[in-house]
């Protein structure tokens, strides 16, 4: 079994028929994924890839019956592109782009209260089920089918740790890319939550790095899971007030370094990887195999 | 995007937040002329991007024209932090009888804008919040309605301020609030605001942040952004498209995504290196990309050798490789790459640079490992020659 996705959801791309949209489409056809169509205004009554095209998100739920959306929509109408997602009742809403302002995500988060999705990213990766498909825009070939939970907030390093893991033979229930954002839909402590829930996942990795305290955060709640945690931290030699790359990067003041991070976690009792290479032993190790 | 308290002032002003009149000057000339028309005595301020230009000398005071003239030449050109002084705002002084502090700030916690105010001003608001955090008032916005009169008197009451500063202060505060939302800031603040001997209330100092990601939409504001002095580096890499950061070692470091090149670093300094740099090339780089990358790392005249970490997915690796190749002859002779490329491409990337006498790294740790031992033995060559 898996989180947030299985083989049963059936997902739309809002802004499928944009360049970026319409490469990972055909990408998550290939990795198995149900895509029933996609939206982008102006668009509606077209086709792409043999799939219907609409111009609401609203039209298209109840055309296709879509739970699931993954948004592809440029930065500044992103934002309203998330909104529009949950207004129509996506179970999920997947938001891969980078650089929304961040006001934008302040409205978004405001709507979100009374208009509930379980918002994933923005200016994240999305999701993957091994053996089920993707949401998103993670390399598929790097998974294994596995009862190892990944959550992680970037892309690049995901796919690093879950092909170290999948060559040491460990295989994974599900990843999620939770986003670089200083605001973001779900946090770590949310996917614990919901790994700590599935019946089929028996540890999780969690990667983290500067900036915020969502580490902090998922660190007290995996002192009370059932299943083991093993934690890494990325950004160990950035300095104070300098952005990673990540909008959410970031040391500022006395919150988010590196070092506050691994300590929290192992005050936890989880063990934190030095390095990358360390992560599958570690998880290994946790699981007693 | 940071901006000067001249410019965050002229954001106020349009909000109707009363400011005192300024003018900028870049000469000692200038600053006198201005000095004659204010009429004295008059504040000369360094306009330079950090904070404690007090504690610097970069505030002083002319009593007469001529004493504007000499105060403005010693702030000229004068170093604060690591930067020069190019500009000065010349405001007349004005009889401050207290200060105190408004600010609008995003909270990452709250995911919205949080305001604070405090009756104690004009000093580091976050040493107020350590040692005395009973004097801070703070207020979560709503941004569907964005701060209301009467949360901004309610707040005002609180922190304890008269009765005028109630009344004229949360007009400011509204009127700060909205400027902070519709200018896309991530700062805003007023401090001082000013409580004069003849009861006027005003923003003796502001500073305003502006959001990155929303200078597409704010194109004034985006076009008064200015080189940084300290990281003229940085500045440029931002208008080539790049996402670079300097930092103070000697190997550069190249990768996509920013969680890679994040951990890239860390891998870098384990191995016994200090980064130079952090620069994400994103996703899908084509070669002419990773030319460009290089050569713009080389420029920082730290830099001793160059790793590249990419993980192949949407980026491949002949590409990346022949970015590499073609960026090599353009490169300082001899400076060492080590490369390592995973995933899309990998074998054709590997055999170009092969050709190319270029070092591989097997993996993010064997390519630190390498990179860092090819600048020491190389330093270990120039030291014995």
């Amino acid at each position: 079994m898996s989180i947030l996705y299985d083989k049963t959801s059936r997902v739309i791309v809002q802004g499928m028929t944009g360049r970026e949209g319409l490469y990972h489409t055909k990408n998550m056809l290939a990795s198995g994924t149900q895509v029933v169509g996609g939206v982008t205004p102006g668009k509606g009554g077209t086709e792409v890839e043999g799939l219907p095209v609409f111009d609401t998100v609203a039209e298209a739920k109840a055309k296709t019956g879509a739970d699931v959306s993954c948004i592809f929509v440029p930065p500044l109408g992103a934002a309203d592109a998330i909104m529009e997602a949950a207004h129509a009742g996506m179970a999920v809403t997947v938001c891969i782009t980078e650089g929304i302002p961040t006001n934008d995500m302040t409205r978004v988060a405001a709507y979100l209260k009374e208009h509930p999705t379980r918002l994933i990213g923005p200016n994240c990766p999305g999701l993957a089920t091994p053996g089920q498909g993707k949401v998103g825009i993670m390399p598929y070939h790097i998974f294994k089918e596995g009862d190892v939970g990944f959550v992680s907030r970037s892309g690049t390093l995901t796919y690093e740790v879950v092909a170290l893991l999948t060559q040491a033979g460990i295989g994974q229930s599900s990843c999620i890319g939770i986003g670089g954002d200083p605001i973001i839909g779900t946090t770590f402590l949310d996917c614990l939550r919901l790994f700590e829930a599935d019946p089929n996942t028996a540890a999780v990795v969690m990667c983290g790095e500067i900036g915020g305290s969502d580490e902090e955060d998922a660190a007290a709640y995996a002192a009370t899971m059932s299943k083991p945690v093993i934690g890494f931290i990325s950004g160990r030699t950035a300095p104070p007030g300098k952005r990673m790359g990540h909008a959410g990067a970031i040391v500022s003041g006395k919150t988010g370094s590196a070092q506050g991070k691994v300590e929290a976690l192992q005050a936890a009792h989880v063990p934190v990887a030095e390095t990358i290479f360390d992560i599958p032993s570690l998880v290994k190790q946790a699981l007693g195999r | 995007m940071k901006i000067h308290e001249y410019q965050a002032k002229e954001i106020l002003r349009r909000y109707g937040v009363p400011v005192q009149p300024g003018k900028i000057a870049t000469t000692p000339d200038q600053t006198e002329a201005i000095a004659r028309e204010f009429g004295v005595p008059v504040v000369i301020k360094a306009q330079v991007y950090v904070g404690g230009r007090g504690k610097a000398g970069g505030i002083q005071f002319g009593d007469t024209p001529e004493q504007a003239r000499e105060a403005a030449a010693r702030v000229l050109g004068m170093d604060i932090k690591g930067l020069t002084v190019e500009k000065v705002l010349v405001v007349p002084k004005i009889a401050i009888k207290e200060e105190y502090y408004l600010g609008v700030v995003f909270d990452r916690a709250s995911q919205a804008p949080v305001v604070i105010v405090s009756a104690a001003g004009g000093i580091d608001i976050e040493e107020v919040a350590e040692k005395e955090p009973e004097k801070i008032i703070r207020h979560v916005v709503d941004v569907r309605w964005g701060l209301l009169p009467l949360d901004a008197r309610n707040m005002l009451a609180q922190a304890g301020v008269p009765s005028v500063v109630v009344a004229k202060g949360s007009a400011i505060l509204t009127a700060l609030t909205r400027a902070y939302m519709e200018s896309d800031a991530t700062l805003a603040e007023i401090n001082p605001l000013a409580l004069t001997e003849d009861g006027q209330v005003l923003a003796a100092d502001a500073k305003i942040l502006i959001d990155d990601n929303a200078l597409v939409r704010q194109k004034e504001y985006a076009g008064w952004a200015e080189p940084e002095e300290a990281n003229p580096l940085e500045f440029e890499a931002k208008a080539e498209g790049l996402t670079y950061v300097k930092l103070d070692g000697d190997v550069g470091i190249i990768g996509n995504g920013a969680g890679l090149v994040m951990t890239t670093l860390d891998m870098v300094a384990r191995a016994g290196g200090k980064p130079a740099n952090f620069l994400d090339i994103g996703g899908g780089a084509k070669a002419e990309v990773m030319r460009k990358a290089l050569l713009f790392v080389a420029r920082d005249p730290q830099v001793k050798g160059i790793v590249v970490n990419i993980f192949g997915g949407i980026t491949r690796g002949e590409e990346v490789a022949k970015g590499i190749i073609m960026a090599q002859s353009e490169l300082p002779a001899g400076m060492p790459i080590v490369a390592r490329l995973s995933g899309t491409g990998e074998a054709e990337g590997r055999a170009l640079l092969a050709d190319a006498g270029l070092t591989w790294g097997a993996d993010m740790r064997d390519a630190a490992q390498k990179i860092v031992a090819e600048i020491n033995a190389k330093e270990a060559a120039g030291g014995a020659q």
